[in-house]
């Protein structure tokens, strides 16, 4: 920014790039010097955190209040003041089972499925991505040629789009699939995998984990790189064994960062809806469908739209998300305090 | 990273010497197989959406399909006005011949020599095979944007991604500024505020959120995507994280030359934080680029799909057009690959310090 003689080709270039910037930084100057005129310097912090809390307050906060006010009342009209109050109609509505065990019996029996097939979803891809990236974490963390390449490889997906994620695996997974033509040359049959339930909530699992295991493998390797070497240096010399070593060593040691990742996890892994949805469509049938599709459905994709019920289930979501916040947050002190 | 002793090592011990004891545990085998699988596994699908999205439509349909791109060659052929898909024939006689299809009764396929079109045979289709060339369909690419208004898709996924960076990087630095610089009354519980925030997803609150997008006017406007994630509190936990670090000592010299406050942000702690903000750059490029649910909501005129949106409504379809679709899966991909391609390090260290995606 300081003018000399001569300026290089992408100096110019970055001056030319810049000065809108700064012509819209100085316009801004004009104004704002004049209110810390009036209200000195200690009105500017407030100056300053105004456009980010209002963008909160009128997108987070506000509509957290009006969340509970929607799941108190009936209709089709989105506008509240035309709803009509139905006190806990919704919720009752909602939690109304024979046998809680089976949603079939349920009033709102897709508000069940829903919530059994999440938490299907969540316990098996929660357990095997927390250890393939456990176990993908332990193999970059050991003396490997081309490392960075290496992480590169198991990291990329986590930057895709679920849309693209999805569109990638559902077409190897179509009935003329290269999967399914890798089955055929082995003499095996064709599968359809998105017809069997089993199969559809398998992949769902599996594809989920394929694009968010390098962001947990990041983590879990940032982990076991902070421990100290002269730990294994030291059992290397007393002749530890290696199994002995993992279980003694390296797994207390990573302990927090697993706690930190699987909580994470859970709470990625309740709110799924991106890449199943376009993978499977929920289906079929209901199989796939989750608790996330399940809101959407209600509020914004049948016939009749219910916000009522869409706001009422999403509460319940969000109470089951507090509780995981909670624990993140114990998790974090404890990695935090050691 | 090699040992420092390897390259006095000739290849073969080289190969098999890990930690110096010249012996092969059995972790050392599992590790190369599992990153040979891993390399497989997660570039493999990749790689094959790459090869397939070259194929023609006829391509594709093939079982088992075929690795490369293969296009059927076709003829003029004197007499018959559209162009004759070619194949290699077995005649009764056992000779074999290149010749061009005239049409296909059952399981009999009626041909043609181009070299003589006078000349017609009848051939059952198990002894005749396509004879087929390397092909790139790049009409796959051309044809949607042109055809299907991709390239207004792309369009609108490229603005909703700048314009909302920008918004963010702007609003989120000055609340991170406000809150790492000055020491004032309610600061703790505004950042407690913050913080609280991130506990909020959207799928938590899509209906009022909804309701606000509503009230404002702005469903089936890009602004409908764009501001609701503007504010993102993990920006603002991340710049005030390093601002907090920036030496005093600057800011109480600009003070005393005289600079305004709005001076000391972007002349003085700005510029020292861009670090830091490009990293949230990279993050907000990230989530803008691939945001698919909350855009589902609010975007239902096609004409201000994005991209994901596009795509999806596009794969929803009855009948399916892999040809295309594959392509603008491409298409998706490539802005994600670039970013990725240049700034590995600081997005895996910007990930690994901060916990978050």
């Amino acid at each position: 920014m300081s003018p000399k003689p001569s300026k290089t080709a992408s100096e110019q270039l970055q001056a030319i790039a810049a000065w809108p910037l700064q012509m819209f930084f100085r316009l801004l100057d004009i104004p704002l010097r004049g209110i810390q005129k009036m209200g000195g310097i200690g009105s500017m912090p407030y100056v300053f955190l105004l456009p980010n809390l209002a963008f909160f307050g009128m997108f987070v906060i506000i509509p957290l209040f009006i969340n509970f006010g929607f799941s108190l009342t009936g209709g089709t009209n989105l506008f509240l003041q035309d709803r009509v109050y139905v006190g806990g109609e919704q919720y009752s509505f909602l939690f109304k089972c024979e046998n809680y065990m089976v949603s079939a019996t349920c009033q709102e029996d897709r508000f069940w499925k829903g919530i059994f097939n999440t938490a299907i979803f969540v316990l098996f891809q929660v357990t095997f991505l927390v250890i393939f990236s456990l176990i993908t974490a332990i193999i970059l963390n050991r003396k490997i040629r081309a490392r960075g390449f290496f992480r590169a490889v198991f990291f990329f997906p986590v930057l895709l789009s679920p849309v693209v994620v999805a569109l990638i695996w559902k077409w190897i997974l179509l009935r003329d699939g290269i999967l399914n033509a890798f089955l055929v040359s082995l003499g095996l049959d064709k599968i359809l995998f998105f017809v069997s339930p089993e199969w559809a909530m398998f992949w769902a699992v599996f594809v989920s984990i394929w694009a968010h295991m390098g962001f947990y493998t990041l983590i879990l390797l940032a982990g076991l790189q902070a421990i100290p070497p002269d730990l294994y240096e030291a059992a290397e010399m007393d002749g530890t064994s290696k199994e002995r070593v993992f279980w003694r060593i390296t797994l207390p040691l990573l302990w927090p960062n697993m706690l930190v990742v699987i909580v994470l996890a859970l709470i990625k892994g309740v709110q799924i809806f991106d890449e199943v949805y376009v993978l499977t469509g929920g289906g079929p049938g209901t199989a796939t469908q989750f608790i996330v599709q399940y809101i959407y459905n209600t509020g914004f994709t049948n016939q009749v739209q219910n916000f009522g019920l869409a706001s009422a289930s999403s509460v319940v979501l969000g109470v089951v998300l507090f509780v995981l916040t909670m624990l993140q947050l114990a998790a974090t002190r404890r990695r935090n305090n050691g | 990273m090699a040992d420092a002793t390897a390259h006095r090592r000739t290849i073969g011990t080289l190969l098999t010497a890990r930690r110096g004891r010249g012996k092969l545990h059995w972790t050392d085998i599992f590790t190369y197989l599992y990153l040979a699988f891993g390399i497989l596994l997660m570039f493999g699908p990749v790689v094959w959406l790459v090869l397939s999205s070259f194929k023609t439509p006829a391509g594709l349909l093939e079982f088992p399909p075929t690795l490369l791109p293969l296009g059927q060659i076709s003829a003029e052929v004197e007499g018959y006005d559209k162009p004759l898909p070619i194949f290699r024939a077995t005649l009764e006689d056992g000779t074999e011949m290149e010749l061009a299809q005239v049409r296909r009764i059952g399981i009999v396929s009626q041909m043609v020599d181009p070299a003589n079109p006078d000349q017609t045979y009848k051939v059952p289709i198990s002894n005749r095979t396509p004879v087929r060339e390397f092909r790139i369909a790049s009409e796959n690419y051309t044809e949607p944007l042109r055809k299907f208004n991709f390239g207004g898709y792309l369009w609108n996924s490229i603005i909703v991604t700048v314009v909302a960076t920008a918004i963010t990087l702007l609003i989120n630095s000055m609340a991170a500024y406000g809150l790492s610089i000055y020491e004032f009354k309610g600061r703790n519980a505004i950042m407690i505020f913050v913080i609280g925030t991130l506990m909020i997803p959207i799928t938590v609150i899509l209906v009022p959120v909804y309701l606000v997008v509503t009230s404002l006017d702005m469903v089936n406007s890009l602004w409908a995507v764009i501001l609701p994630g503007a504010a993102t509190p993990t920006g603002v936990f991340l710049l005030r994280q390093y601002m907090l670090t920036l030496p005093r000592d600057l800011i109480e010299a600009a003070r005393m030359d005289r600079a305004s406050e709005w001076q000391i942000y972007w002349r003085v702690v700005l510029p020292l934080a861009l670090p830091a903000i490009a990293v949230l750059a990279i993050f907000s490029i990230m989530w803008r680029w691939n945001d698919f649910l909350w855009p589902l909501i609010v975007l239902n005129r096609s004409e201000v799909y994005t991209l994901q949106l596009g795509l999806n409504a596009f794969q929803g379809e009855l009948d399916v057009q892999w040809h295309y679709i594959l392509a603008m899966t491409v298409v998706t991909l490539i802005p994600v690959v670039v970013v990725f391609g240049f700034l590995q390090r600081f997005i895996t260290t910007g990930i690994a310090s901060s916990g978050m995606k």
